[in-house]
Order: C-alpha cells, then structure tokens, then sequence
C-alpha cells in the first residue's frame, strides 16, 4: 500500500513524501538544477533549505517544511486540519482526486493554518502547499484562510500567509471565485483591528489568490525569483501574441514596479519576519 | 420559472452584440449621468464607465463595465476587458460615493480583466484585490447587476455589495466555459458541455444564494424589450436601496460581510 510507504518517510517530520517535487525528494542521489543545471548531491539540497548551492534557485518546498523552517520548533499548533473539501459542481471525480492526494501528501488541503511562534514572537500564520492540487484556492483554502484572519482578529496577533497558488480552483467554480471576496473582506477587518499582515510570496503566486489576498499585505516579502502575477505568461503570450521578456512577473520585476517591498531570501526569512514582528509590537520592544 | 434555456444558450444570449451594453442600462435608468473620468495615477480606461447621477431624484454613483456592439466599439472599450486602471477609476468613485453618502450601483459585463503586459506590470492583481476589501467596508449600499458576461475575478473585482440583481440570461462564473473545458477536459470544444455543469446560470447563482434576485427577460433576450426589462430592474434596485437605507450603517456592513463569509464551507 502507498499509504503505508508514506507513513514511514513521515516519520521524519521534514522529510519530503512521494508526491513532492523532484527537488525535495531524498529518493537517488543526483538532482540537476533546472536553473543552472549544474548536477547537484540531493542532500546538500535538502540541507541548504532547497536552495541551490550553485545558483541560489529556490526550489518549491511543502508547507510542512516551510513550518520547519520558519516557526520554533514545537510552538505550531495546527488548526482546521480536518476541514472537508465539499464538490459544489458535482465535478465528476473531484472527491476522488482529493482524496488520494490526501493520501498521497498526507495532508488535508492546499494550505496549513495554525498558531506558532516565530523567535518566540507569537503569529497566526498559513502556508500554502503546491503539492495539493497546484496550490490551488477551493472553499476549504478560502475557509481556513479566513478563519485563519479571524483567529488573528481574535486573539489581536499578527498574520503571516505563505502563498504558492497556481490561483482559483476550477472545479468548485463559482464557490472557489466566492473565496476572494471572502477572504479580502476579512483582511478588510483586519485592517479595521489594528493588526499587521505580511504576505510572502513563493513560487508560483498567480491568478485568484493574487487578485486577493496575496496582494493586499501591510507588507509584502517575496523569495527570489517566484513567478508573480494574475493572469499566466502563456496567457498573456496568447493575447498579446510576442513572447514575454525574460525575467517578466518575477520578484525582481515586481520589486521594480513597486509591487512587493523586499525581496527576502530563504535562509534569511526568519530572522526578516522576526525583525519586522518586533518593530510592531506595542511599545517597539 | 426557469425558462427550457440551456446553460450555453444563456451563455450566447449574454455575449450578444446586440444585448444591452452598462450605458444603455445607465441611460434609461438614472437621470442626468455625469461621466468622471480617470484613475487619477495612469489613466482613463474605457472598459469600465462611471459617473454621478440621479435614481428617481436620489443622488447616486453609478460604474459599469462597458462593452462595444460593434468592432469599433469594441475596440475603443477592450471588449470590455478592464485594465488595472479601469478597477482604480472605480474604487476612487466608490469612495468618493462613500464620501457624500451616495449608494452606489455597479454593472458587471466582462469576459474578464485584461491578461496584457501592461496590466501585470501596473498591478492587475493589486487593482481586484483592493477593490473587493474597501468595497466590503463602504457606508453605503451597493447594488450590483450582472447584466451580460461576469466572468471571473474580472467581474468580481466591482462586484462586492449588499445585493446582486441578475438578469435572468446573464452568466456569473470562474472562467469562461471555453476555458473551463480547456483546463479540465483539456478540449476547448467541449464548452457547452462545460457550460452546463459550471451552474453559471441566474437559477445557478440564486440556489447559491449569491444572487438575491433575477429579472426576467423577454424571449430572444433583453434587447427585444429593453424597456420592460429596465422599468422591472429600475424597481429592484429602488426597492434594494431603500431597504438598505433603513439599515444601521454597521448592521450594512456586517450583513454584507456575512454575505461573503458564508459562501464554501460553514
Ligand atoms: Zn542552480
């Protein structure tokens, strides 16, 4: 059984499952970079945080390991992790699919919410995970997104959203456009409460989550390099019928448009949230 | 009662050359329409119209998304596909509206915002976003009409109110059904059968209880009478205004609110 392969790699929390990328598998030795292709040992990937040693491509990660990397060790606590996808349209095999990526990623839908603490600075943060369904926003990553707002309203701390999202979920349709508005009112609220959002963006952010709540942090921090937009380059290549220029939609454009604020890497992610979190707290200290 | 229509058939009626445009819906209803123009940071797009007026003597704001009839037309107004300017236009007449307690009436008729390079490189989703989280926090009431194509975060974008009329063939949706099938049967020619399971439809969108009401329309849509489908649209949206008008300013906020916040999962 899969399932049973998958529980084993589990047991190390930040090991990758079978269905990550081929950049954060362990599986063989030998990874190429798609970047600069040079032939890299996999571990020294893994253990440089999946950037690449050689050219500094960061390479998509799981939420999981995201949490890893970013909140103190045993502070997450999760929250709505069992939160059911529902099949508004009746898409013909959506449960089907949904649950065996459930099965696959061991996780329940295409983000992570929780509590935690970051250098012991206590956040409500969300992380979204690419390996689920492209990262993409249905009801349940709408709901937990939201619900994620409202914790922060709640309990007054600060949010941080980890986007990756290849944008709207298409088979829950017009439910899945319904999470934009629902999840920008709430950081409308937020807003109202007096309350700092960072969004961070990774490698793809695009389409719905975007045009929502992607783009609407007090301050927004992007890793090298990510893809960053509403609509697809093939998209836009089709409408405008040239081909788009290189480095088009990336951080490093966006930062230049005036769009992010920082271009952080991922080995210094931490450290700038931590830093940015202390400077509003109440009193600055 | 659903008219024998099938969901593709509405979708054809919506995208009528001839179907009523944002401006003739504006002409007929308000009285003095004055245009304001431009986003006071790039530009002036004319995908999407808005201006002052009165609704049967009450002053009011009023935007709508503006498709051409003709190729001329069309290509004068983007085919009705915003740029992030078009959103920015809107959302700085939404809160000047919010200034002067006027209610504000939106009309929604995109095929979706403009995927150019110059709509990335001046924030396209920056624009939507913005848009939908200040609409949900405005003074005062807002009423939108999806009268044509409201397709995706294009539609959405001008489309955050306290009540959503929709004509009875009008469609409201992720994308449209040609891309619909192209993403998920990976065959753009199958959109009617796409269109029929996207629930796209005015019935569709009321059984979500996204939409709040559905004006009929004539047989052969709403050109064939377009004064019958003003004079029954004109008295939602008085009614939906003076209703709303009654309410406590906070007690508005948080219905509209809720509106949202229940769609998905609850
Ligand atoms: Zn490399």
């Amino acid at each position: 059984m899969v399932i049973d392969k998958i529980k084993k790699v589990n047991k190390k929390d930040e090991r990758p499952t079978k269905n990550e990328k081929a950049s954060d598998m362990l599986v063989g030795k030998w990874v190429k970079c798609d970047n600069c292709k040079e032939i890299l040992y996999k571990e020294e990937v893994h253990n440089n945080l999946s950037v690449c040693p050689n050219c500094g491509k960061h390479f998509r990660i799981s939420a999981r390991r995201r949490i890893h990397q970013i909140i103190d060790e045993g502070t997450f606590i999760e929250t709505n992790a069992d939160m059911k996808t529902k099949n508004p349209l009746n898409f013909e095999g959506y449960e089907k699919k949904i649950q065996s990526l459930q099965e696959k990623t061991q996780i329940n839908e295409a983000v992570k919410t929780g509590f935690g603490e970051i250098n012991g600075e206590k956040v409500v943060i969300a992380i979204m995970d690419g390996n689920f369904m492209m990262g993409s926003m249905g009801s349940v990553v709408g709901e937990k997104i939201t619900c994620a707002i409202e914790d922060a309203i709640d309990n007054k701390l600060p949010i941080i959203i980890f986007c990756v999202s290849g944008g709207a979920r298409m088979q829950e349709g017009i439910i899945s456009l319904m999470q934009m508005a629902k999840t920008s009112e709430a950081l409308a609220k937020l807003n109202e409460a007096g309350l700092l959002y960072i969004s961070v963006l990774t490698d793809p952010t695009t389409g719905g989550v975007t045009a929502s709540f992607a783009s609407l942090g007090d301050i927004i921090l992007a890793e090298p390099n990510a893809l960053i937009g509403f609509a697809g380059p093939r998209v836009i290549e089709q409408t405008v019928k040239q081909k788009l220029p290189d480095g088009f939609q990336r951080s490093e454009f966006l930062l230049e448009h005036g769009f992010i604020d920082k271009i952080v890497e991922r080995k210094d992610m931490k450290q700038t949230l931590y830093d940015i979190l202390k400077l509003h707290k109440k009193g600055g200290k | 009662m659903p008219t024998k229509l099938s969901a593709w058939d509405r979708v054809l009626h919506a995208r009528e050359a001839e179907r009523p445009k944002a401006l003739d819906y504006i002409e007929n209803i308000f009285d003095g329409f004055i245009e304001l123009h431009g986003d006071r940071f790039y530009g002036d797009d004319k995908s999407i119209v808005g201006g002052i007026a009165y609704l049967d003597g009450m002053p009011v704001t009023v935007i709508g998304e503006q498709k051409g009839k003709t190729t001329k037309e069309n290509m004068e107004r983007n085919f009705g596909m915003p740029n992030p300017e078009g959103y920015r236009k809107a959302l700085r007449l939404m809160k000047q509206a919010d200034k002067f307690g006027r209610p504000i009436i939106t009309f929604i008729d995109t095929p979706g915002a403009y995927p150019g390079m110059g709509a990335e490189e001046r924030g396209q989703g920056e624009a939507i976003a913005r848009s939908m989280m200040e609409m949900s926090r405005l003074k005062v009431p807002i009423v939108s009409v999806v009268i044509g194509e409201g397709s995706s975060g294009g539609a959405l974008a001008i489309c955050v109110a306290d009540r959503i009329i929709m004509l009875e063939n009008a469609v409201y949706s992720i994308l449209s059904p040609e891309g619909f099938a192209s993403i998920l049967y990976k065959d753009s020619s199958k959109n009617k059968e796409a269109a029929e399971h996207m629930k796209l439809t005015s019935y569709d969108l009321k059984e979500f209880g996204i939409v709040d009401e559905i004006v009929k329309e004539p047989k052969g849509g709403a050109q064939e009478n377009i004064k019958k489908v003003v004079k029954s649209l004109k008295q939602n949206i008085v009614n939906d205004i003076e209703e709303l008008s009654k309410l406590d300013k906070n007690e508005m906020i948080e219905k509209r609110y809720e509106k949202y916040r229940k769609i998905g999962i609850n």
